[in-house]
């Protein structure tokens, strides 16, 4: 199948365009990451001299990989179910797109911003430690590894809630059910991700490698998958 | 709606052009769109059923019925949004399959009866999202126009949801003229319209028709279909009739002169038995009369002559009119009488 550039990029733009207009969307967004924050950020600031050697063995900042685990599944929730209950699915879906570039479009468009609210809370977060914490400390806690496990994880798994989060919106009916159950369904990526933060799965390269792998087959999956989910009879007619 | 002239004359040239690699792909003899013996049901309900029928280039076809005959399913099948149970088809000269949406999606346009608009767009925006989906060339040339052609230019940047229901329909209308499309499918067009813009989209269908755009209107406006539509066929999930306005009228509805006197004829047996073309008559009233005929011209004639030598004054001789809404009134009516028995 040949995806078509310009029919991905209209609906792209036109997301980007929706999220910049209810500015509400993208705040809310880092609402949650900034809670998730907060309570390690007073762990680190309250943290003597001497936890500092302790600390240079432990990943706590991948902990910060849940984020981008948890951000973008309430968008994404809203992708098809949400059209669909404002009418404007049905004039799309009379358009030549294909079901694959709707949805890659609705994709990426919920990628950017979650890949930027995680990559500015995660920012701020380096900062505060930078500033508020002791020198000791904050050199102990951030390892350039890590700093680069958070680039490249980040989108990975804020593109694979979201492939969960698409297809789930494809199959219900009530956008708050889609938004909740696709919440639900990032907290997997969490647990894992906290795991290896507290050292319970160790952190080498060869599972970042092996984490990287899998998680670019199951975005590319997830595609796929949800792709075949979208069943256009059945959201526009409601039945079957 | 002047704009429409410039409309047809801007993109008359691409229009043609574009026409010519269509023609050239189809035979002349091609209809627009064919159906055959296409059914849809959804688990036990039947939504229509074993329906056939072919469109010509250019012709403004009316699918009329009552709420639920299948209307709007029928429109969605057409427009490869959901896969008919049985039969076949073709639109604008591609096989009615899923394998061939997108191919057919490009070469029609589909006005849902929701305008279906991205509110927090402007009019230009929703406008460009969709000239993009149909890859217009000159897209911003081809939303200008579009526009004008509905006559929103001068509302082209304001958000969708500041506007009224109408102007929100005439928006919907401007992203349906963008695809250039061979068939065009308006599902109730001037619901939500006053009675100027309801004028001036049917003054926009007459051109689209002089340029060779075949269109699929449903409508509940039945005047507005007499008015428009080369033919029209009448739903309730089995396609009840199909023809011209006045083919129906004449099928469904026997010819009848209506004679009206000031006082009652002494003997009407006398003046109205016998005569060309009467076939059998009727009291209506105290001093109406109403006359079956084969042939109006030859019987009106012939009626005036047998009262005016019986010596009756005469107030009218008329012959009777029925309307599209008497057709569809008269087939609706037999099918609710057929399910009460």
């Amino acid at each position: 199948m040949n995806t078509n550039t310009r029919r991905v990029q209209a609906i792209f733009r036109k997301e980007l365009r929706e999220y910049r207009r209810n500015g509400p969307i993208v705040s809310t967004m880092a609402v949650i990451p900034l809670i998730f924050v907060i309570q390690p950020l007073i762990q680190v600031f309250a943290l003597p001299a001497s936890a500092a050697a302790g600390l240079s063995h432990e990943h706590v900042l991948l902990y910060l990989l849940g984020i981008p685990a948890i951000v973008p599944a309430f968008v994404a929730a809203y992708a098809v179910v949400g059209e669909r209950q404002q009418g404007t699915l049905e004039p799309v879906l009379t358009t030549p797109i294909r079901r694959e570039e709707l949805l890659l479009a609705k994709a990426l468009a919920t990628l950017l911003p979650s890949i930027a609210v995680a990559y500015a809370v995660y920012a701020l977060f380096l900062a505060c430690v930078e500033l508020f914490a002791l020198r000791t400390v904050a050199s102990a806690l951030v390892h350039p590894s890590e700093l680069l496990a958070q680039l490249a994880f980040t989108p990975l798994l804020a593109g694979w809630t979201i492939w969960i989060a698409i297809a789930i919106s494809t199959r219900f009916n009530d956008i708050r059910v889609a938004q909740q159950l696709a919440t639900l369904a990032g907290l997997p990526s969490v647990v894992v991700t906290t795991l290896i933060a507290f050292n319970v799965i160790p952190a080498t390269l060869g599972l970042a490698l092996a984490g990287a792998a899998v998680l670019l087959v199951l975005n590319r999956l997830g595609w796929r998958i949800t792709s075949a989910m979208f069943d256009r009879e059945r959201l526009i007619a409601g039945t079957r | 709606m002047s704009e429409i002239k410039s409309l047809t004359r801007r993109f008359g040239g691409r229009f043609v052009t574009s026409g010519t690699v269509a023609v050239a792909d189809r035979k002349s003899d091609e209809p627009a769109l064919s159906v055959h013996g296409l059914s849809k049901r959804f688990g036990d309900r039947v939504a229509f059923q074993d329906i056939s029928f072919a469109l010509g280039h250019g012709e403004v076809f009316g699918f009329l019925g009552p709420n639920g005959a299948g209307k709007t399913t029928m429109v969605r099948t057409l427009g490869t949004l959901i896969a008919p149970t049985s039969g076949s088809g073709t639109v604008a000269g591609i096989p009615l399959t899923p394998e061939n949406g997108v191919e057919i999606r490009r070469r029609i346009a589909i006005m849902p009866e929701s305008p279906g608009l991205y509110l927090r767009l402007s009019v230009t925006e929703n406008l460009a999202c969709f000239a993009d989906l149909y890859e217009s060339r000159a897209p911003r040339e081809r939303i200008d126009l579009a526009l004008r052609a509905v006559g929103l230019a001068g509302r082209a940047g304001d958000p969708c949801g500041a506007l009224s229901k109408g102007l929100r329909q005439r928006v919907a209308l401007a992203r349906a003229l963008l695809s250039d499309p061979q068939v065009l499918f308006l599902d109730e067009p001037t619901s939500g319209l006053d009675p100027v813009a309801a004028h001036d989209v049917h003054e926009l269908i007459d051109k689209l028709r002089q340029r060779g755009v075949t269109i699929f209107l449903t409508t509940h406006r039945l005047e507005e279909a007499e008015r428009l539509c080369d033919r029209v066929a009448i739903l309730n999930t089995t396609l009840r009739t199909i023809g011209r306005p006045d083919e129906l009228r004449e099928r469904l509805f026997a010819k009848t002169l209506t004679v009206r006197t000031p006082a009652a004829l002494a003997d009407p047996g006398r003046v109205f038995g016998g005569l060309p073309a009467v076939d059998s008559w009727h009291e209506d009233g105290a001093a109406d009369y109403v006359l079956a005929v084969s042939e109006q011209v030859i019987a009106a004639p012939a009626v005036t002559r047998a009262l005016v030598a019986a010596g009756a004054d005469v107030l009218s001789i008329s012959e009777s009119r029925h309307s599209l809404e008497d057709v569809y009134l008269e087939l609706i009516n037999e099918d609710e009488e057929a399910n009460r028995r």
